[in-house]
């Protein structure tokens, strides 16, 4: 009995509390106007703030991706425009966006499981509803729509700095002529990349979010209990993004 | 009038109210009594509806708390001011905005109003100088002053003191004491204080109700509270070194 207990009673006891949690969120849009400064808020600290971070690890990934393709592919047979050939699409198609979410859940998700946790076990969240405010719309719903909408402008600057990046290195280093670059990129975009980067940051901008929000809002105990769901949220963010991503991978390309 | 009928509830396996029962009256401060762990927090948070119970009903101005929408029972919650036991300040903002935050969600006042109002509110807490600090910047004892100057900024018909005086000096215990008569008397709102420190009760309430072991042991006014025999309400009141007697 404990082994269904911990494998399915308290996981899907998990997944329902997380969709009603949700359903309870989401039922609040209507008070968006009193909300509007903290989605304003939270933009800037999921967004804005975690660019300079994003942008870093961009550019370090297309630089690294150009030299490893330069390492394995160029010979005399192959030419050197297949480094643009694989750096564009792997930016744009997954590293973009992947390495955005893995970011975010370690910086995003982490401080949101932690705002929300400490307001949990320091009676914060049961001020706002003594007060008669809907603590679940006033704090969670402006954390998952910021992360729905700056998740994609990081996926954009990501992708352009990482292709940047690698192209910068690729020239300068003297592993690929720009021109050879350009060519190898043209030739394998096909215009659906961008679009499914796109859908891609959407998803993982909902999944970081709403994970951390829901690990944060339910944290039990004091500084340890804090601490867990700190933890929790990172891991299962992560999780969470590469089944995603699995998901997405399978059923749009 | 709050009419707590008959409530119990389980955390788990654990009961931790059984078939407790209250009336707090109007205009009176009423004092909830008991050791650590026996259910008086838990009582507070049925009241402003923020746990349901097992069975049992809650009754607010007639209302059954427990059979109304959600958005009704934020309209009741909005009649009470709530002063927890850590303060719950939102540290994310001054005390300033602390105390205005109420007044920002709840209000269409401007923001001179606001300032305004504010002030009154933290300077009726003896504060009136502390509106740009962070709550980290505060003691304690302030702390809690600010959060009852956010408590009281709706002006409530009911003001709940979840241990306002735990883990405070004496000095600064009786501070909150006073401010807390003195609210109830401004304000002319119905208290209710839960406390197991008996000199605030002997010098804030009206009415006390003594909690045993999650059963309402007791329910009575402080003259009969000294005057009163019972063994288990003796050795609690005994055990805060206070004698029960006439009152001096």
């Amino acid at each position: 009995m404990p082994l269904v207990r911990t494998l399915l009673v308290e996981p899907a006891g998990s997944v329902g509390r997380y969709a009603l949690l949700l359903w309870k969120a989401f039922a609040t849009l209507g008070d968006m106007k009193s909300y509007r400064k903290n989605i304003f808020d939270q933009m800037v600290h999921v967004g804005l703030e975690s660019m300079p971070i994003v942008a870093l690890a961009a550019a370090f990934s297309g630089a690294v991706t150009t030299v490893q393709a330069a390492y394995q592919l160029v010979s005399p047979l192959i030419p050197t425009s297949i480094i643009g050939s694989i750096v564009v699409p792997s930016m744009i198609l997954e590293l973009g966006a992947v390495l955005t979410g893995f970011i975010l859940a370690g910086r995003v998700g982490a401080r949101i499981a932690a705002e929300l946790g400490t307001m949990r076990v320091t009676e914060q969240i049961d001020a706002l509803e003594a007060m008669g405010l809907n603590s679940v719309g006033y704090l969670i719903v402006p954390r998952v729509l910021a992360g729905v909408f700056m998740f994609p402008v990081l996926y954009v600057v990501a992708s352009f700095v990482g292709i940047t990046g690698g192209m910068a290195v690729g020239v300068f280093g003297g592993f690929v002529p720009l021109g050879e670059f350009v060519a190898g990129a043209r030739e394998f975009f096909q215009p659906f990349d961008p679009v499914f980067g796109l859908i891609k940051s959407l998803v993982f901008g909902f999944t970081i979010t709403s994970i951390s929000c829901y690990k944060g809002y339910f944290t039990k105990g004091g500084a340890e209990g804090v601490g867990r769901a700190t933890t929790e949220a990172a891991v299962m963010s992560c999780v969470y993004l590469l089944v995603a991503d699995l998901f997405l991978a399978v059923t749009l390309l | 009038m709050i009419k707590v009928d008959n409530i119990s509830k389980s955390f788990g396996d654990k009961q931790v109210l059984f078939n407790v029962s209250l009336e707090i009256r109007e205009g009176e401060t009423t004092a909830v009594i008991g050791r650590s762990g026996s259910g008086k927090s838990v009582l507070m948070k049925h009241i402003i509806g923020l746990l349901i119970p097992d069975e049992g009903r809650v009754f607010v101005d007639g209302v059954n708390i427990d059979d109304i929408s959600y958005a009704e029972l934020r309209k009741v919650r909005q009649q009470f001011g709530v002063l927890f036991q850590g303060g719950a300040l939102f540290d994310s903002m001054s005390a300033f905005e602390n105390v205005a935050f109420p007044l920002r969600t709840f209000t269409s006042k401007s923001d001179s109003e606001i300032a305004y109002e504010v002030h009154q509110c933290l300077t009726m807490v003896e504060l009136p100088d502390v509106g740009k600090k962070m709550p980290s910047e505060l003691s304690g004892g302030m702390q809690k002053r600010v959060a009852l100057a956010r408590a009281i900024a709706l002006r409530p018909r009911y003001i709940l003191y979840d241990e306002p005086t735990s883990g405070l000096d004496p000095e600064t215990s009786n501070t909150i004491d006073d401010l807390i008569k003195s609210l109830a008397e401004q304000l002319n709102v119905t208290s209710i204080v839960i406390t197991h420190d008996m000199h605030s009760v002997l010098s804030i309430a009206d009415r006390a109700a003594f909690i045993y072991n999650g059963r309402m042991h007791w329910v009575g006014t402080i003259d009969e509270l000294h005057a009163s025999t019972d063994k288990t309400l003796c050795d609690f009141v005994k055990a805060n070194e206070y004698q029960i007697g006439p009152r001096s």
